[in-house]
């Protein structure tokens, strides 16, 4: 398939819930951020409004670089609109995200590979974190 | 057995909110189990029982016990009748502990009906522009076309990078099932297949090949479990139930992921332990086939064999009954039978009773079948599952 075949999976707009508002305002003006407890130090994902390490409701927002590296991956050929990549980044700070791999040859995609957040559109929402190889 | 005196009541919380514009439901399920905690004098790590109904937002209790990052849970339910869902989780709880099979249950309820979306616990996929109050993982999570295919997908490439698992290994699995499912006359497909056909099957999603995938079919299937005495007293052999265990897995807070596990690693060990016997009793194992690399990863944690040899366990027609050490699936399996509505749990414990009672195709059916594990994994190993052990013997 040449490149101009080749259609983009369009993201779905994100469910934004009161408790995940913070992030998808941070997303709309390019910032990556997680969330960090302010008793037990550990940062979590996705984003909640405690920590689901100590339950401690002493959390706060905090802007990450989003660099990482592939946990894992897999490329998803059963698509109407062309393969996409789905995984997980491990990011720097520790916590693990799922997210889409974008801009790169899904088949030089490989688990340890260093890769760094960009926000891609989506439909009518926010837009989202995905991750590109660096 | 009764439950009278055997379970008590020792955190009760009520959420001082009667609006609640500014948190989640989500968000409110959390207050309120850390109100009942802190009442009792326990943490969330004491937490080995899960109790929730329709108004907890997600997929049964997963959503919540991933959410609030309860790592300990053992038993869970999520019986819905409604508002009287509560006092009839009381009574379970209160049977779970007698059993053992917890000590500290939790039981959440919250919602927020006067926010306008009709207390709606799963209201709101990402409508542009207004707020959801659904599931807390969604945002994060279904915008990235995640399906079972590449979730799983996922699990494979980690198992094959941290083990060296093969697509060879995994076709293996797929080829026994075929073997089996060739003697079945409603399988969906009773063609048997090689491993060359299965790597050779067009890719679905990275590792995973069409042939590494279950089949989808309508249909469905029921189980009737009775008391000993009833049992004894029908003119059907007898399939005695001796152990079960279960434990959600999820990607906890993203800490220290690890896909390569399932919740097989707690439920199977909680169910030999009750049952008084190993994996190396097995006879026959049903285990759910959703993919092959499911097979594989669930016979490792069960500890049909070490982590990361299960690529070498099933080669070579380990699985095949009459060929292989631990005859698997051998109604075809949902890989190669059926899988009736995406649902594989059912139909693993019908061939298990199949082979205890003798009554497995002739072709396939283990001689003298007597203890046999019915295992399987639902959700996704990539994101959140549960996982469910059933041990039984022929008495």
């Amino acid at each position: 398939m040449s490149e101009a075949e080749v259609q983009v999976r369009k993201i779905p707009a994100p469910a934004v819930t009161i408790e995940s508002k913070p992030f998808w305002d941070a997303a709309a003006e390019g910032r990556f951020l997680i969330k960090r407890c302010t008793d037990c130090g550990e940062p979590h994902w996705y984003p909640r409004g405690f920590c689901p390490f100590c339950f401690s409701e002493n959390v706060a927002w905090e802007e990450s670089p989003g660099e990482g590296v592939i946990y894992t991956y897999s490329v998803m050929y059963r698509s109407p609109t062309g393969p996409y990549a789905i995984g997980y980044v491990t990011l720097n700070e520790g916590p693990a995200v799922l997210t889409n791999f974008v801009d790169c040859d899904f088949s030089k995609l490989a688990i340890g590979q260093k890769v760094k957040v960009k926000f891609q559109e989506t439909e009518g929402g926010p837009p989202a974190p995905v991750f590109t190889p660096v | 057995m009764s439950i009278k005196g055997k379970a008590y009541i020792a955190g009760a919380y009520e959420h001082p909110l009667r609006d609640a514009p500014n948190v989640s439901t989500a968000q409110l399920h959390a207050q309120c189990a850390r109100g009942a905690l802190a009442d009792a004098g326990l943490s969330l790590d004491d937490v080995d029982g899960y109790f929730c109904a329709g108004d907890a937002p997600g997929f049964g209790a997963m959503s919540m016990i991933d959410y609030m990052g309860l790592r300990n849970i053992r038993h869970m339910d999520s019986t819905e009748t409604g508002g009287s869902s509560y006092l009839i989780h009381v009574g379970h709880a209160a049977q779970a502990i007698a059993e053992g099979k917890c000590t500290v249950a939790l039981i959440t309820l919250a919602g927020r009906p006067r926010q306008g979306q009709g207390g709606r616990p799963n209201f709101g996929g990402g409508k542009p522009g207004t707020l959801s109050d659904g599931p807390p993982e969604a945002g994060f999570e279904n915008i990235y076309g995640g399906s079972t295919h590449n979730t799983y997908g996922m699990c494979a490439m980690r198992h094959m990078y941290e083990y060296g698992t093969t697509s060879e290994q995994l076709a293996w699995i797929k080829v026994a099932a075929s073997h089996h499912a060739q003697w079945n006359e409603h399988a969906f497909l009773k063609n048997v297949v090689t491993v060359e056909e299965v790597v050779n099957s067009r890719l679905i999603a990275d590792p995973l090949h069409l042939l590494d995938c279950c089949v989808v079919t309508d249909g469905g299937g029921a189980l009737i479990v009775v008391s000993p005495e009833i049992a004894r007293s029908l003119n059907r052999p007898l399939v005695k139930v001796i152990g079960v265990g279960e434990a959600p897995k999820g990607p906890s807070g993203g800490r220290g992921l690890d896909l390569n596990h399932s919740g097989a690693v707690w439920s199977g060990p909680i169910a030999f332990a009750e049952a008084g016997v190993n994996p190396a009793d097995m006879k026959y194992a049903s285990i759910y086939d959703s993919f092959t690399i499911t097979v594989l990863m669930q016979l490792e944690d069960l500890g049909f064999c070490r982590k990361g040899e299960g690529g070498k366990f099933v080669a070579d027609g380990n699985l095949i009954s009459g060929v292989g050490k631990l005859p698997f699936n051998t109604d075809g399996g949902g890989l190669c039978n059926n899988h009736p509505t995406n649902r594989g749990g059912i139909t693993k414990v019908i061939e298990a009773v199949r082979q205890l009672r003798g009554e497995a195709h002739p072709k396939v059916q283990v001689p003298n079948c007597d203890l046999a594990i019915a295992h399987g994994t639902g959700g996704s190993l990539g994101t959140r599952h549960g996982a469910g052990t059933v041990i039984l013997e022929r008495e």
